[in-house]
């Protein structure tokens, strides 16, 4: 009785030149499947970019798909801005771009030129922390730290636009970043010590 | 997300002239970006109407005209509009997040798609997303979908506080189409119901860009709520939302506004109950009769059962404080 470790004869020979025969086939459906790729699918398309980033000039050439976020992260190396969800739901990704607070994984880099943008690397004055630092780590606004860098982004815009009455107003103003470390206490504080 | 070609027209007229069957436009991003990323949303090409759309607030003798750019922070502490249309300030404030409303823009606003979790889930059948596939979310997980006016195609809600209010308001769309003519289309008439195509969201034409929104100035600015309830205090979508506007004399109602967010595929007026309360007395007992007339014509669905009494609360609820806003 065969078991199913034993192939015959006729099955090698079978599947052999089968095997042979499809090492032919790559050359010509490699060549449709780029027919049909130019023709059904639009190709990457890179865009020249001047922006200004922590007041310094960049030219960059973006592909059109390439978020704030992106390219913040992967082309230029400033890390400190975070991806969480990627979704616009979390507010770790947080910049301002002319001074308003935006979410950089929802901006999409092309269409930045002549935009000034501030990250969290670009807030401190040199070795001296900016205000809104120093009170986060005073007042323990922050547990795990992922959230920190789009907290303080969205912190020092609140104050900014004067939404600091009081706490509620602070919390309804601030809900638009999450810390699932719940250090929410110490990023109130952190804002009206800021604010007073 | 799949490759896209990027194009920046400087001018409205422009933008309608690189409208084509794959192309989309985008404004401020907050929803078309998230959607293209998810690829729910695959254009071949992207027409980026930053520059070609009005950024301005103008003010006539009838009517605030707000341009299609202006974004929903500016929007919403625009001293006018605090002053003619403080619901509307109100409504906006109540929806997304200072993020958020700092980069969306008053079109977008409109055109951010009618959605629930099963849309975004691309692994899910869905109607809306993909045509004919079935509605996942009748007889799945239901408790954020709509109560009226929905079909068994689809049973998602508008998202939007902003729309609420300006349905409320009797707003009206100022449109480009792509034969280059303007066209003005009530806001009641702008978002549609499901029916049997809900992969259609509003009565845009193909490749017709919203340019402004004009509000006809009204009574409405003394008597007004914006009652949202949710599931977290800020930055959640209405479980039902309450757009109420009364225009008093003495004590009598002479006119009245009714609208919700959270019950329909569209921002959804209620006109029996408002025709109920037109020119009668602004009392408790009256207004509790108002909220059982709307919430007669509502049917729930398994998990939102909780919407039929939350919605007939929050309309007396919403009524009742227009008269402590003297």
């Amino acid at each position: 009785m065969k078991t199913n470790h034993s192939y015959s004869r006729r099955f090698f020979i079978k599947s052999s030149s089968a095997f042979a025969a499809l090492a032919f086939i790559p050359l010509s459906v490699k060549s449709f499947f780029n027919e049909v790729k130019e023709k059904y699918f639009v190709k990457k398309q890179k865009i020249p970019l001047s922006v200004s980033i922590n007041k310094k000039e960049y030219q960059l050439d973006v592909d059109t798909r390439t978020t704030l976020l992106d390219l913040l992260r992967e082309n230029i190396g400033l890390t400190g801005s975070k991806k969480g969800c990627d979704h616009g739901q979390c507010g770790a990704c947080t910049v301002h771009i002319d001074g308003e607070r935006n979410l950089s994984c929802l901006t999409l880099a092309v269409m930045l030129p002549g935009k000034e943008i501030t990250t969290i690397e670009g807030l401190a004055d040199g070795d001296k922390l900016h205000p809104m630092q120093e009170a986060f780590i005073e007042n323990d606004g922050f547990q795990c730290g992922y959230c920190t860098p789009g907290q303080i982004m969205s912190a020092v815009a609140c104050v900014k636009e004067g939404h600091t009455g009081s706490v509620e107003e602070i919390k309804e103003y601030m809900s638009g970043n999450l810390c699932r470390c719940a250090a929410y206490n110490g990023i109130t504080k952190s804002i009206q010590q800021v604010a007073t | 997300m799949r490759p896209f070609e990027y194009q920046k027209p400087e001018s409205k007229e422009s933008a309608i002239e690189m409208a084509g069957n794959t192309t989309m436009y985008i404004s401020g991003g907050t929803n078309q970006v998230d959607l293209m990323k998810k690829h729910i949303h695959e254009p071949d090409k992207l027409v980026d109407l930053t520059a070609a759309l009005s950024q301005e607030i103008s003010i006539a003798e009838n009517e605030i005209r707000i341009g299609a750019m202006v974004n929903n922070t500016t929007l919403a502490e625009n001293e006018n509009i605090k002053a003619e249309f403080p619901m509307l300030s109100k409504a906006i404030l109540k929806g997304a997040s200072p993020q958020i409303r700092n980069m969306a823009s008053t079109g977008g606003n409109l055109l951010q798609r009618t959605r629930c979790p099963y849309f975004y889930d691309i692994t899910m059948p869905c109607n809306k997303r993909n045509p004919g596939s079935g509605c996942g979310a009748l007889n799945g997980f239901n408790r954020m979908s709509a109560v009226i006016g929905y079909s068994n195609e689809c049973i998602a809600t508008h998202p939007s506080d902003m729309c609420i209010a300006l349905v409320a308001l009797d707003a009206k769309v100022e449109i480009l189409n792509t034969a280059g003519e303007t066209e003005m289309i009530e806001f009641k008439d702008f978002h549609r119901l499901p029916g049997e195509k809900p992969e259609i969201d509003n009565n845009l034409p193909e490749g017709a860009i919203i340019t402004a929104i004009e509000i006809p100035k009204n009574s409405f600015n003394t008597n007004f709520e914006y009652l949202k309830i949710r599931d977290r205090e800020s930055y959640a979508f209405a479980l039902v939302s309450v757009a109420a506007a009364l225009d008093m004399s003495g004590n009598t109602i002479k006119d009245i506004r009714l609208a919700s967010g959270g019950v329909a595929h569209k921002p959804w007026r209620w006109y029996k109950a408002e025709t109920f309360l037109k020119d009668k007395e602004a009392t408790e007992d009256n207004f509790k009769q108002a909220a059982e007339i709307a919430v007669a014509d509502i049917k729930t669905l398994e998990h939102n059962k909780f919407k039929a009494p939350m919605l007939k609360g929050a309309i007396q609820q919403a009524l009742q404080n227009c008269l402590s806003n003297i």
